[in-house]
């Protein structure tokens, strides 16, 4: 359906290929998961495939792309229109009308469909997704699963044998994400649609796949094949293929279900070493007054209706705290308040007993600091450089204190880079380092894990925990039950406004079926969250490494931050 | 479509009187008709806006005169103290007496442009403009999409400009001047133009500006024709609204440009390669509601071209305005789509069913659908 001919592609004024030498067959009705670390060429080849590149962004494509029988050397997107239907990450982006129902026909319009065959199809798209109660809404009304559930049905009306899908779930929080890929599980089968498809969070996708294309880096070839095949050599692999691979499970499961039936052995070696440790680095319920505390906080946007509703919520020094929720449950405002941007209606937030709110965003800045969901937002300058200066100023340190901090979250960042040309995660990184640059007690993190790539949110963790380890408070928002279960002390639970639960990440996690991450679910019921975990807990268990060890086990922390030897 | 005559059939009666009376009774109207049928979509509350706006326009408009308007008049209400200004710049002064003639004039003059403004403001509140494309004629859909999204950028530009500046906050900048413009600017043009590429791929990806099978001389004179067509119809605008135009340019200009833009869209339109999804059907309210639009335009045009002071009340000397019966009927009918049409419900769910339900809702509902 898809093939690939020895297809290379070079963007204008670049010194390498994005991608390099790409040879590949897709057959028709597979479902083909794309995988590879940041920069790897996924959203290149993604483009490739529906004439997006070169046609659109500039380049140089050597070789031929044949999609449905067409080459897309003579045939530009437009003219693909009814052969591949594209979905990108933000579905609110790529909406050209403001109903739902327009929006579906846009692409039937264009290709002049009879209006009889077009309210056919868009009644079936609608049952199809499962958005029949919504169709006549506004799209901005819409919740963001919807959206994307839209974007995909937008695509489909055209019936395209082909679907181009490039991070559809990664702003859905595991509900809504769970809702968009059953729904496109059900295309595969059903309509026998050809499914191309790139995730960062593998652990959503990877059980629906029917083979995985990896991709390393430019210059390196592509590997395709089974998913358990072609995963165990991947630099990047979802929980399940991490702790299959450490439990020497052959053949390699890809699916929490397929891992669960190899599991007992592994469960029952962990028991045996288990009790002391699980003791041990059981979470520290938090002592001591809090850091940052909120009381009966109550917010509602303009004529809207309240988006919290009496928050009490408490950010202990020394904790990682994790807010989870669904989209729209009031976790960004809820962040906006504790930072005291946002003054709230009722209540009162205070730090050390003082109201945030009173005192001045300069002031504030070196007490409670907050990075938004847009790390973009607060960048405006050419140059990495400028950027860490102009922080120093503003927090009145020393000159060169910033670019300092920089470096040791990520060494080796050139300093000329404009900030716009950085990877999500090394942005990211430089806006926590213009954050932290007043030092201050409290960090907030609206969402910091979308778009980073695994090893970029391993950092992450490490950053998280080590800030932790030296007193600041950190609270972040996150959909991601994998990063949560690694980073956060303590999960709080947001829904309609209101904190439902508020206690340890264990707890929590395991609890829930939505929340829980896929190292539990496979080792259920024992109570191991992440696949480090389970390592630290065997190289107890082997003799050799038990003695080096059971020093360092007293504290979680440190067994969470033993280098991961999996990668 | 509907809803957009009315609109313009008000606008054009304002463009035709200085009377703040009138203008005043327009405005009226419009508000009364936009508080009665307006629709609840996102684009439905802006209709404010339009209104706040339009006293702005007056405000500035009344300030420009007091500051450099010309002296005429005998009423003399107060004096500034005036600037002279060398010889050359004969014509205009700053500060100098403020007349109430002067003022009056300003005022009515500024009244006339946010009655206009605020004609608009009703017509995006009651029809969403992206609806209006439906109306279109195909050869205009292209460029009238473009139009539309470029339209709906504003509401993004606004969002991401408040968030910006949020998050100004949190870095704690006191910059001010043009370094503050520049924090706020550059990351908003950057997802502005972000957005604006994200859109046009995903336009392309779904089929936008196809050509299917045309051919490249076919495409171009459609083209050409679709050009000639947009001209005409500009002069045929230019010749109805504007009351300096003598006759004997207005017409000829008026019939050549419509018959002009006639053919040009309906050869343009025939060579589109698109169709329509459920397009708005012009039923008798819709037309009632346009001929209600068209009347008022026409009964102030009417009353302008008999001479009637009531349509220019007189500033020097200045006068206390009149009314008379022509206008006020014409807003009267102008104001009938409030009462007797039903409220404009959100997109979509109007067109759904077909005619011979259509008559049976309309009966259980004794209202029928909705006039655009």
């Amino acid at each position: 359906m898809i093939s690939f001919e020895n297809v290379s592609v070079r963007y204008a004024g670049a010194t390498s290929d994005a991608l390099t030498d790409v040879k590949l067959v897709l057959p028709p009705g597979e479902f083909c998961l794309v995988v590879g670390p940041t920069g790897s060429g996924k959203t290149t080849l993604l483009g490739a495939a529906t004439g997006h590149v070169p046609h659109f962004t500039g380049g140089l494509l050597r070789g031929r792309v044949l999609v449905g029988g067409r080459d897309t050397r003579t045939h530009p997107p437009r003219e693909l229109a009814d052969v591949v239907g594209t979905v990108g990450q933000r579905p609110m982006d790529g909406f050209v009308t403001d109903s739902v129902e327009d929006e579906l026909a846009f692409v039937m319009e264009s290709l002049a469909l009879e209006p009889a065959v077009m309210r056919r199809r868009v009644e079936e798209t609608l049952d199809l997704l499962g958005l029949a109660d919504v169709r006549r809404k506004s799209l901005a009304e819409l919740s963001s699963g919807q959206q994307q559930r839209v974007a995909i049905g937008a695509a489909l009306t055209a019936h395209p044998q082909v679907l181009v899908l490039d991070e559809p779930t990664s702003a859905l929080d595991p509900g809504a994400a769970e809702d968009v890929l059953a729904a496109l599980h059900r295309l595969v089968h059903d309509l026998g649609v050809t499914v191309l498809l790139s995730e960062h969070r593998l652990e959503r996708v990877v059980q629906y796949a029917d083979s995985v294309l990896s991709l390393t880096g430019p210059g390196d070839p592509v590997r395709y094949g089974p998913p358990g095949e072609v995963l165990a050599e991947s630099l990047v692999v979802p929980p399940v293929v991490a702790l299959g691979k450490l439990a020497g499970w052959s053949p390699l499961p890809v699916s929490v279900r397929d891992a669960r039936r190899l599991a007992p052995a592994l469960v029952q070696r962990l028991e045996d070493v288990a009790p002391a440790v699980q003791e041990s680095s059981a979470a520290k319920p938090p002592t001591g007054d809090p850091l940052l505390s909120a009381h009966g906080v109550w917010q509602r946007y303009r004529n809207g209706p309240a988006v919290l509703r009496g928050v009490d919520l408490d950010v202990h020094a020394g904790e990682v705290l994790a807010i989870m929720g669904r989209n729209g449950a009031g976790k960004s405002t809820l962040l906006a308040a504790l930072q005291g941007g946002l003054r709230p209606e009722r209540g009162t937030v205070t730090l050390d007993g003082d109201p945030v709110h009173g005192v001045s965003a300069r002031a504030r800045r070196r007490l409670v600091s907050l990075v938004p969901q847009e790390p973009g937002d607060l960048l405006y300058l050419d140059t990495v450089e400028a950027e860490c200066a102009q922080a120093d100023s503003e927090s009145g340190i020393a000159p060169g204190s910033t670019l300092a901090l920089l470096t040791r979250l990520i060494p080796g960042l050139l300093t000329e880079t404009d900030p716009r040309d950085l990877s999500e995660g090394q942005r990211l990184s430089l806006v926590v380092a213009i954050q932290l640059a007043g030092g201050p007690r409290v960090i907030l993190l609206d969402e910091p894990t979308r778009g980073l790539d695994y090893a970029a949110k391993d950092r992450l963790t490490e950053m998280l925990t080590g800030l932790a380890r030296t007193g600041t408070a950190v609270a972040l928002t996150s959909h991601d039950v994998e990063f949560v279960a690694a980073t956060a002390d303590r999960v709080a639970v947001l829904s309609d406004g209101e904190v439902i639960t508020d206690a340890p990440t264990a707890e929590v996690v395991l609890s829930s079926p939505t929340y829980a991450p896929q190292v539990a679910k496979i080792l259920a019921p024992g109570t191991w969250l992440t696949v480090r975990q389970v390592e630290a807990v065997l190289r107890v268990g082997d003799p050799l490494h038990s003695a080096r060890d059971r020093a360092g086990r007293a504290d979680q922390t440190d067994v969470l931050s033993v280098p991961e030897a999996l990668r | 479509m509907a809803w957009w005559v009315w609109a313009l059939g008000l606008a054009a009666a304002a463009s035709r009187t200085t009377n703040p009376l009138l203008l005043l009774l327009l405005v009226a109207v419009a508000a009364f008709v936009v508080a009665a049928r307006r629709p609840m979509t996102t684009w439905a509350r802006g209709f404010r806006a339009y209104l706040i706006f339009g006293l702005v326009v007056v405000a500035i408009r009344t300030v420009f005169h007091i500051v450099l308007g010309g002296g005429y008049g005998e009423t003399v209400l107060v004096w500034l103290p005036e600037i002279v200004l060398p010889e050359w710049s004969a014509g205009i002064r700053i500060g100098g007496a403020v007349t109430a003639e002067g003022l009056a004039s300003a005022v009515y003059d500024g009244m006339r442009l946010a009655t206009l403004l605020v004609c608009v403001g009703a017509a995006v509140t009651l029809a969403d403009p992206r609806r209006l494309l439906k109306s279109l004629p195909g050869a205009l859909y292209e460029a009238g999409l473009v139009v539309v999204v470029a339209v709906s950028m504003a509401p993004a530009l606004i969002e991401s400009a408040v968030r910006v500046r949020r998050a100004r906050q949190l870095r704690g900048t006191s910059a001010r001047g043009f370094r503050a413009f520049r924090s706020i600017a550059m990351p908003v043009l950057d997802q502005a133009l972000g957005r604006a590429v994200a859109l046009a791929a995903a336009m392309d990806a779904r089929g936008y500006g196809r050509v299917g099978s045309l051919t490249v001389g076919a495409r171009r004179t459609s083209a050409a024709l679709l050009l000639a067509g947009l001209l005409g119809l500009c002069l045929a605008g230019y010749g109805l609204l504007d009351a300096a135009t003598p006759g004997s340019v207005a017409v000829p200009a008026l019939v050549v440009g419509v018959a002009a833009s006639v053919i040009g869209l309906v050869v343009g339109s025939r060579r589109m390669v698109r169709s329509r999804y459920r397009p708005d059907r012009f039923d008798l309210r819709s037309a009632l509601v346009a001929v209600c639009g068209l009347a008022i335009a026409a009964l102030f045009v009417l009353t302008e071209m008999s001479g009637d002071p009531v349509s220019h009340p007189s500033t020097f000397p200045l006068v206390w305005p009149q009314l008379a019966l022509l206008p006020l009927v014409g807003t009267a009918i102008a104001a009938l789509p409030g009462i007797a049409s039903t409220p404009v419900e959100p997109p979509a769910s109007e067109t759904v069913r077909g005619s011979a339900e259509n008559l049976a809702v309309s009966v259980q509902t004794a209202k029928g659908i909705s006039a655009r």
